[in-house]
């Protein structure tokens, strides 16, 4: 797939595909739980755990305590707090997340995971998928499956009433 | 040997010259001031135009580390870094190692100096055997062998009756006593008393450490009449009452160092063992009153208060540091700043390292007395020629003494000094020459 | 050699070393008290390690003795997965005459990559600082009368558990405060932080006047420090530091500034009664006070965990 250079994302569009594609994770998983990666991640599965109708609360983790990057970009401000509101030994678990790309935040949060007890598996469900993978993880379901050179970073944004957008940057 | 030093700026403090012109020396004395005549064929003549001609440094208090320091400092090196200081003419402290409490021993270093022919040494005397401020020391024998005066250097003296009895048997000689005045008790901390030092969690010396001992001391000098040199007065306390004992005619002098007359408790910085000195360097009131003290004669000399200490008694936490700093080689250029900021006359500002630490010494140094700190025909050829404007920054691996640690380094201080020495004589002998570098 | 910029921050203004809270931008502390949140929950985990610091070597070394300041910093090095080497330089070789900075580079030869410091002398960091390889990074866990940052940040992040925002807080600091590292540390933080007023509560032998200038109220009447207070911090009585009499008594101390129920009576009814510990019953606290509701004295003692694993994650992760 070609580098698409001018972006022109719908998140709100995207949104509703991925609220279908994790209906259809959940139907074949009807006890599993949705643990959203900080911070994009989580927001996502605030939303889809509402509008799923599901029970309790979603989770949320952060890959800060198990970035495989910390000697070089070293204790960043703000990374965001674990917060599980259920056990995670032989649980299934569904990891949500807004932007997939080289698989380390994943490969982190599997391990943050792993502090707390061992599931009985772990799915992934993105928004986007960037490819560029370094790692050897793939999403049970992604929304859109996009090309973007290294220079350029995707995030998620949300505004006060709660739409999605999409930012693109170039990191230099 | 038949000098001529030509062109330069002849200053001499003591008669008010001042004039550019000629200096005649033979047979290490002065012959001619100002103008030369003809017939006078030097051997060698040293062009000294753009440079100021002044009579060689006299410095009240520097510390040899011989005998016994040898780890800090020897007499060559020693001797070698005052004359590169310009310094031909230093009072040395008594407490080596042994102190110097016996004749042959005051004997043993003039001698040696003598040979180095680089300084004129003035050993002080132990006051007590020592230094242990118990039993008081021969100390006709030590003047007979060349002591100009009597000194506890830094150990204080805690008997005050002991004390008495020695500022009486000094007084019936004549004899000057040296003293710091620093009470045993209250001087035991390691920075002066303030923020700094509290904030800092240093243990502080008050200034009621110095008042204490100076009200003790000037008691004792009325009662006895004793001659009393204070040395490194450090308040602005301390200077106040130095100054109504000397308008009430007491017999007494006083000097400060180079560092408590530039530097503040401020200056320690993070904990910068450089700093670590005695007297501890106190606040901005105090550094001001110490200026003006100089300028108005109520301190009558500045001293480079002259301490090697080894890197490895610097390179400690700074309550462990052995308090002392590098000193000769700065006196002149530090005793130039204070004069500039103060806006004297430059023989103003060298009257205060060479013709009033003199008149200190008085009849102690003898026949001296009448040109040592002088520049005056027939007078002994000891002086200091140096570029008042080329600016300097202070370097350890450029000192030429063994001890290498200063405040006032550039890269601790950040700042250069003024006043370069070129050239200086002793007895007419060539003691140091600046290499054209 | 020391330049006159803060030996502690690199030249992004990030911390390397943590040798005093003094000079420490307010964001510099907040970031620290915000990251040892994180750490907290780590410890109420089943697994209770992360990988930060693993493959590095931290060496605590202590020129004086603390059983549980140095436990409290080998569990938290431990935490993020560091090894630790703990060394007991009174019976070792500085004993035997090794200098100090000796000492240091033979350590430096081992490859530590962090110390962590306490010393008798203040100001000993900074000249380990000044002389340790570049990439070594030094933690001061007290130095003489100086400063112990880590207790005043794990006493910052306490204050802020109960009492939530600094501004409005009045805080009273109680005992020998001249002696004290603790003290002279959380003055720094607090007043960096913003509180509304810091009291310092004690006899003049041991409230000196000249503390005023860093920001403080001198009280030399207790029930006027305690009044409307609402943190109190009690002090040690430390009588290994006291020389040649400052006190008649530890008991004539207790009955003026001791904190019993009806002192504590006069603070704000939800004060909350701090110490850095350990306590001594009935000198500078009562039992009933120590044990009681105000007392958050064991809370500090969890949170000094975190806060120390947050301090050494933060500063492994700054280049020098």
């Amino acid at each position: 797939m070609s580098p698409i250079r001018s972006l022109n994302l719908d998140a709100e569009a995207l949104y509703t595909a991925l609220r279908q594609g994790v209906r259809g994770l959940l139907a074949a998983a009807p006890d599993a739980v949705l643990v959203g990666i900080w911070s994009g991640g989580a927001w996502l599965a605030a939303r889809l755990h509402a509008d799923l109708g599901l029970a309790g609360e979603p989770g949320v983790i952060s890959s800060a305590l198990h970035r495989d990057d910390f000697s070089e970009r070293g204790m960043a401000a703000g990374g965001g707090t674990t917060k599980l509101p259920f056990a995670i030994e032989g649980q299934r678990i569904f990891l949500i997340d807004d932007v997939l790309y080289t698989g380390r935040t994943i490969r982190a949060a599997i391990n943050e995971l792993y502090d707390f007890g061992r599931p009985a598996s772990v799915g992934l469900a993105v928004l986007v998928d960037r490819g560029g993978r370094e790692l050897p993880i793939e999403p049970a379901y992604a929304a859109a499956r996009i090309a973007l050179a290294p220079a350029q970073r995707l995030s998620l944004a949300r505004a006060e009433d709660g739409r999605f957008s999409f930012a693109v940057e170039s990191v230099d | 040997m038949k000098l001529l030093v030509k062109g330069g700026r002849l200053i001499d403090p003591a008669s008010g010259l001042d004039r550019i012109g000629d200096l005649a020396i033979a047979a290490g004395r002065v012959v001619a001031l100002g103008e030369v005549s003809r017939d006078f064929t030097p051997e060698r003549t040293i062009n000294a135009s753009g440079q100021v001609v002044a009579p060689g440094l006299v410095d009240l208090a520097a510390r040899l580390r011989e005998p016994g320091y040898e780890h800090e400092g020897m007499l060559e090196s020693e001797l070698a870094a005052a004359a590169a200081g310009g310094v031909t003419s230093l009072v040395c402290l008594p407490d080596t190692d042994p102190p110097l409490d016996e004749p042959g021993l005051v004997e043993m270093l003039k001698f040696r100096a003598r040979k180095l022919s680089r300084c004129r040494l003035f050993p002080l005397g132990a006051l007590t055997r020592g230094l242990a401020g118990e039993t008081l020391t021969e100390m006709a024998e030590l003047t007979e062998a060349g002591c100009v005066g009597f000194s506890q250097a830094d150990a204080p003296m805690v008997n005050t009756l002991t004390l008495q009895r020695a500022l009486q048997y000094a007084a019936t000689f004549g004899f000057t006593v040296w003293l710091r005045p620093q009470d045993a008790w209250l001087g035991g901390g390691v920075a002066a008393s303030g923020a700094v030092a509290t904030r800092l969690g240093l243990s502080g010396v008050p200034v009621a450490a110095e008042t204490v001992a100076l009200h003790t001391l000037f008691e004792l000098v009325r009662s006895t009449g004793a001659r009393v040199h204070l040395c490194r007065l450090s308040s602005a306390a301390g200077v106040e009452l130095l100054r109504q004992a000397k308008a009430e005619g007491l017999p007494v002098t006083a000097d400060v160092s180079i560092n408590s007359l530039h530097l503040t408790d401020v200056d320690v910085g993070f904990f910068n063992a450089a700093m670590r000195v005695t007297p501890p360097l106190r606040q901005q009131r105090d550094r001001d009153a110490l200026q003006a003290a100089l300028v108005d004669g109520t301190i009558d000399a500045l001293v480079s208060d002259h301490t090697p200490v080894s890197s490895d008694e610097k390179t400690l936490p700074f309550g462990e540091a052995t308090p002392g700093a590098t000193g000769l080689e700065l006196l002149l250029g530090l005793a130039l700043s204070w004069g500039q900021q103060r806006k004297l006359t430059l023989a103003q500002t060298l009257a205060r390292i060479t013709s009033e630490p003199v008149r200190v010494l008085g009849a102690a140094i003898g026949p001296l007395a009448s040109s040592a700190g002088r520049l005056v025909v027939g007078g002994v050829a000891d002086v200091c020629i140096f570029e008042p404007e080329v600016r300097w920054a202070v370097r350890a691996d450029a000192l030429v003494s063994q001890g290498k640690h200063t405040p006032f380094a550039f890269d601790i201080s950040g700042f250069e000094l003024a006043g370069r020495v070129q050239t200086t004589l002793v007895a007419g002998g060539l003691a140091f020459e600046r290499s054209a570098a | 050699m020391f330049s006159r910029r803060n030996p502690q921050l690199n030249r992004h203004g990030e911390l390397i070393h943590l040798l005093s809270i003094e000079g420490l931008p307010k964001a510099v502390l907040t970031q620290i008290l915000d990251t040892a949140g994180t750490f907290l929950s780590v410890n109420d985990r089943d697994v209770k390690k992360v990988p930060l610091l693993r493959g590095k070597s931290v060496f605590n070394l202590f020129f004086e003795n603390s059983t549980r300041t140095r436990t409290t910093f080998e569990i938290a090095a431990k935490r993020l997965s560091a090894d630790v080497i703990n060394l007991d330089i009174a019976r070792s070789s500085t004993a035997k005459g090794e200098s100090l900075l000796d000492t240091i580079a033979n350590l430096s030869a081992m490859h530590a990559d962090m110390f962590v410091v306490r010393h008798g002398e203040s100001g000993a960091p900074y000249l380990i600082a000044q002389h340790c390889a570049p990439h070594v990074h030094v933690i001061n866990a007290g130095d003489g009368r100086h400063a112990h940052p880590t207790q005043a940040l794990l006493d910052m992040y306490t204050i802020r558990h109960f009492k939530g925002d600094f501004a409005s807080l009045r805080v009273a600091i109680v005992g020998d405060i001249v002696h004290s590292r603790v003290a002279r540390s959380d003055i720094h933080a607090l007043t960096t932080l913003g509180v509304a007023e810091i009291r310092a509560v004690g006899p003049k032998t041991l409230v000196p006047a000249d503390l005023a200038p860093m920001g403080v109220r001198v009280c030399h009447d207790m029930a006027d420090g305690i009044r409307d207070a609402d943190v109190i911090i009690m002090l040690r009585l430390q009588n290994e530091r006291m020389s040649g009499a400052m006190l008649p008594s530890a008991g004539e101390f207790f009955k003026h500034f001791g904190l019993t129920a009806d002192k504590l009576a006069l603070a704000h009814p939800e004060a909350i009664v701090m110490h850095p510990g350990p306590i001594n019953r009935g000198v500078e606290i009562d039992s009933t006070v120590a044990d009681g509701v105000h007392s958050v004295i064991l809370p500090q003692v969890t949170f000094g965990i975190a806060v120390r694993m947050a301090v050494m994650s933060t500063i492994a992760g700054n280049e020098a």
